[in-house]
């Protein structure tokens, strides 16, 4: 046996200083350039997955608009605006279209932007999205013409080709080159290489941490001026570095102190840290903002009965889940519109219950239709912005005469859980409260909370006319006509009561006044900023 | 000497199989589901279904254990269900700032509580060591997080003297990586440090009552030659026990502060890996956790015989 003595172990104990080498580790070269020229800001989540088609996240959708490009996007007005193709053409009988791409369009690593690619895209995008499945299944052929040029042939005249490659929510179709674009659909990119305004620097990426991007100087932006996703996206900075804050008081410390520029998505009831601060300001940058909404069960009682979930509109005030949200009255509006307010498809068919709330007409509904002082399994995720809905609505239910158990559980666990068709005793659940994007559930396509019978979503309704009449929507091409079905389409909504509209808000986003030219817009888009010293 | 390594080095096997067993276990017993978390709000059910398959999540919980534990075996952590990076590639740009922090927040922790509790214990009874032990009872009070704030708002928001938030790695230069550490490694140690004061007077205490300091004191040393040549030594071997121990708090508190200061380390990597069941990520980092105590208190054993040339192995 060997002898340990105080000699040998502190001349052992010199080598551990060799273990200082342990900080170049993992560590990687980086220019450190002026802070006039990098915007530092905090995003609305941590970055964890790269690939805009794999995933629906909005991080993940943000992170698109930086590095790809897209074919059209939709301006302020939320008309589809051309982007990446230069001009397009119908054919009189509306099943050809043709598009061209601009000229000098280049990958980020250094290749020809070329029609194959953009096949290749809008293939794997079809793949994933809902409304791109619904344009692949009207669509008889999509091939290349030249290395500029492709076309899409279509079966049937529909309405919404345009509208679909302009989509400005997730999934976004992105334009990727045709090696990534043959990635199968289900499988995640391995390379971030887009033709985008910014390049993600990947040697810097530290997954759920910080995320680097930079100037693409070949970029060659569209001559208009900025708007929304549409227009120029003239880039005045060299690089943007994104770092998640998991402290919503720490973030908001470090903006006030100007150790970050912008705040994506600050804590609603942290703002007051910053007003009156006359270096920030406080604004909500999405005009459309989110919608919250109530989904419900229709599979176990109580809310397997119509007439229960009719009364659940007539019992909802809006304004209290609103408020608890957005704080500042300039900064929510009740909303009772299936497919958003102040967009195309505003409707007001059928939305008299909600705008004009009856508690006791809602409880003596609830009596008749016999579910008074029944059980409803309300699923409440407590790390996630949504707890505070969540404990409105166990109020609300209770106040109707419900028997609420709020189960508290992770974000991950509730979307888990909420695939479940168990009856609620079992594993299951009655309801629980999400959101998502105005502009996200725009028309009957993009809408996935809204569809119904073998397409829908969590809580299953079914209702055979919502199918029928969101089918004739996209058949029809005459605008008119169009929105007329989206008034009959949404009373129908309404009245089967695929789920509650708990109307329309818009988070704030924070930033130093040292920024100007902020694009609004459903994603914070970071061409057009311009820093000052 | 070897022997010992040795030995110690075959016992971490059972440990650290046992922790691999029960944390898989665990993992895929809790309710939760990846696929969901990656697919996003958006997805319908059949893009879930779609990904949870092509990442092999549907496959029986056995066969699941059985590729994990041959990879492991292989050294090969996996790749991440989120990022798609490998598992190894992630710790590693994750180790520098735990290290740093856990380094820097144990060196001032002991420079600070070694000469309190000496001290307190020199004048035990006294209103100095009821001071030092009140505000080591504090420091044992107070959560991290708040400590956090505590001085965050004072040292970065009021007196705007040290940052508030985030990391600079070495070569950004020594000054920009220590001002970084400073108010993050302050508030992991805070009750570190009460713990270690408190046991330092305990240990100084009993010794200080013991024939050779009597001895001592009569030769006519000074204080400082009688606490920190013959007391402090004498009493070393708790102390140094004890923040072997310590490792173990720090560890711990390393997850709240990273979250607290913005430092992109392990501890944010395994909470964030948790909450978005990254399972390849959490069983890694967890395996790394574990190997870490185990190789601390090895090395806490060999230090005994620095501070104790009584000890032999």
């Amino acid at each position: 046996m060997g002898r340990f003595t105080r000699r040998g172990l502190m001349t052992s104990a010199a080598g551990v200083a060799a273990g200082v080498s342990l900080f170049s580790i993992g560590r990687t070269g980086r220019a450190a350039p002026s802070s006039k020229s990098v915007i530092r800001s905090v995003p609305i989540g941590n970055l964890k997955v790269v690939d805009p088609i794999w995933t629906t996240a909005y991080i993940t959708r943000n992170h698109g608009y930086m590095v790809w490009d897209t074919l059209f996007s939709l301006d302020e007005k939320n008309q589809p605006q051309p982007q990446m193709v230069d001009t397009w053409e119908i054919s009189s009988d509306k099943l050809t279209y043709t598009f061209s791409l601009r000229p000098g369009l280049k990958w980020h690593d250094g290749g020809k932007v070329t029609s194959a690619d953009c096949v290749a895209s809008i293939r794997r995008w079809a793949a994933r999205d809902g409304m791109g499945q619904a344009l692949m299944s009207f669509t008889a052929s999509l091939d290349t013409v030249d290395e500029r040029t492709f076309k899409l042939v279509l079966k049937q005249p529909i309405g919404f080709v345009i509208e679909a490659l302009a989509k400005i929510d997730s999934n976004v179709p992105f334009m990727m080159p045709e090696r990534l674009a043959k990635t199968d659909p289900n499988t995640q990119i391995t390379e971030v290489i887009g033709s985008g305004p910014f390049r993600f620097a990947a040697k810097e990426w530290v997954p759920g941490s910080k995320v680097v991007y930079e100037k693409f100087e070949d970029y060659v932006p569209r001559k208009e001026p900025a708007s929304q996703a549409a227009g120029g996206k003239v880039v005045y900075v060299n690089r943007v570095e994104s770092v998640y804050m998991p402290d919503a008081g720490v973030a908001m410390a470090a903006l006030a102190s100007g150790e970050i520029d912008l705040h994506e998505s600050p804590a609603t009831d942290l703002l007051k840290m910053v007003e009156g601060n006359p270096d920030v300001v406080i604004t909500p940058n999405d005009p459309h903002g989110y919608v919250l909404f109530m989904v419900l069960n229709h599979l176990h009682p109580p809310f397997d009965k119509k007439e229960v979930r009719e009364a659940l509109l007539w019992g909802t005030k809006q304004e209290e889940y609103l408020a608890t949200m957005a704080g500042d009255k300039k900064r929510y509006e009740t909303c009772a519109a299936m497919f958003g307010c102040g967009l195309p498809n505003e409707s007001k068919a059928g939305t008299e219950p909600l705008l004009n709330p009856n508690i006791e007409k809602a409880k003596a509904m609830i009596k008749a239709a016999g579910a008074e002082g029944a059980k409803v399994v309300l699923m409440d995720p407590t790390d996630n912005d949504l707890h505070k809905a969540a404990l409105i609505g166990a109020q609300t239910l209770r106040r109707l005469g419900f028997n609420v158990e709020v189960q508290a559980m992770d974000w991950s666990t509730l979307v888990q859980r909420r695939a479940s068709k168990a009856p609620p005793a079992q594993g299951g659940w009655n309801t629980f409260i999400t959101n998502a994007t105005s502009t996200g559930i725009a028309n009957p396509l993009v809408n996935n909370f809204a569809k119904n019978c073998e397409q829908a979503w969590y809580g299953w309704p079914c209702d055979q006319r919502v199918v029928d009449l969101g089918r004739q929507w996209a058949l029809e091409t005459d605008p008119k006509k169009q929105h007329e079905l989206i008034d009959k389409l949404q009373a129908v909504h309404l009245e089967s009561v695929t789920y509650v509209p708990l109307g329309m808000y818009r988070p704030a986003i924070i930033y130093r006044k040292e920024l100007s030219g902020i694009i609004r817009g459903p994603a914070l888009f970071y061409w057009n900023i311009q820093k000052k010293a | 000497m070897w022997t010992l390594i040795i030995r110690r080095m075959l016992a971490t096997a059972p440990v650290l199989a046992t922790v691999a067993v029960v944390v898989f276990a665990i993992l895929h017993v809790a309710p939760g589901d990846p696929a969901a978390v990656i697919a996003g709000d958006q997805a319908t059910p059949q893009q879930i279904l779609d990904i949870r398959a092509k990442l092999g999540l549907d496959l029986p919980f056995r066969d699941q254990f059985v590729l994990w534990l041959t990879n492991t075996l292989h050294g090969n952590f996996g790749t991440s269900i989120f990022s798609n990076q490998p598992v190894g590639q992630l710790i590693l740009q994750r180790l520098q700032p735990t290290v740093a922090l856990t380094i820097t927040t144990t060196i001032v922790t002991v420079a600070l509580a070694v000469p309190i509790g000496v001290l307190a214990a020199w004048r035990a009874g006294s209103w100095i060591d009821r001071m030092l032990m009140s505000f080591a009872v504090l420091g044992f009070s107070f959560p991290v997080f708040v400590v956090g704030y505590i001085l965050i708002y004072l040292f970065a928001v009021d007196l705007k003297i040290l940052p508030i938030q985030g990391y600079r790695p070495l070569e950004d230069g020594f000054w920009p990586f220590l001002r970084h550490l400073v108010l993050p490694s302050l508030a992991l140690g805070m009750s570190f440090m009460a713990l270690i004061a408190r046991i330092t007077r305990a240990s100084v205490l009993e010794v200080l009552s013991q024939d050779h300091i009597r001895t001592a004191r009569a030769k006519g040393l000074s204080v400082r030659q009688l606490l920190f040549s013959h007391a402090l030594p004498n009493a070393a071997v708790p102390i140094v026990t004890i923040i072997g121990a310590g490792v173990a708090i720090l560890l711990g508190g390393v997850v709240v502060t990273e979250s607290v200061f913005a430092i992109p380390g392990l501890g944010r990597l395994v909470v964030d890996a948790i909450l978005q069941r990254d399972y390849p990520v959490i069983q890694a980092v967890l395996l790394i956790f574990s190997v870490t105590y185990v190789f601390v208190n090895l090395a806490i054993d060999l230090l005994y015989v620095v501070v104790d040339p009584r000890i032999r192995y």
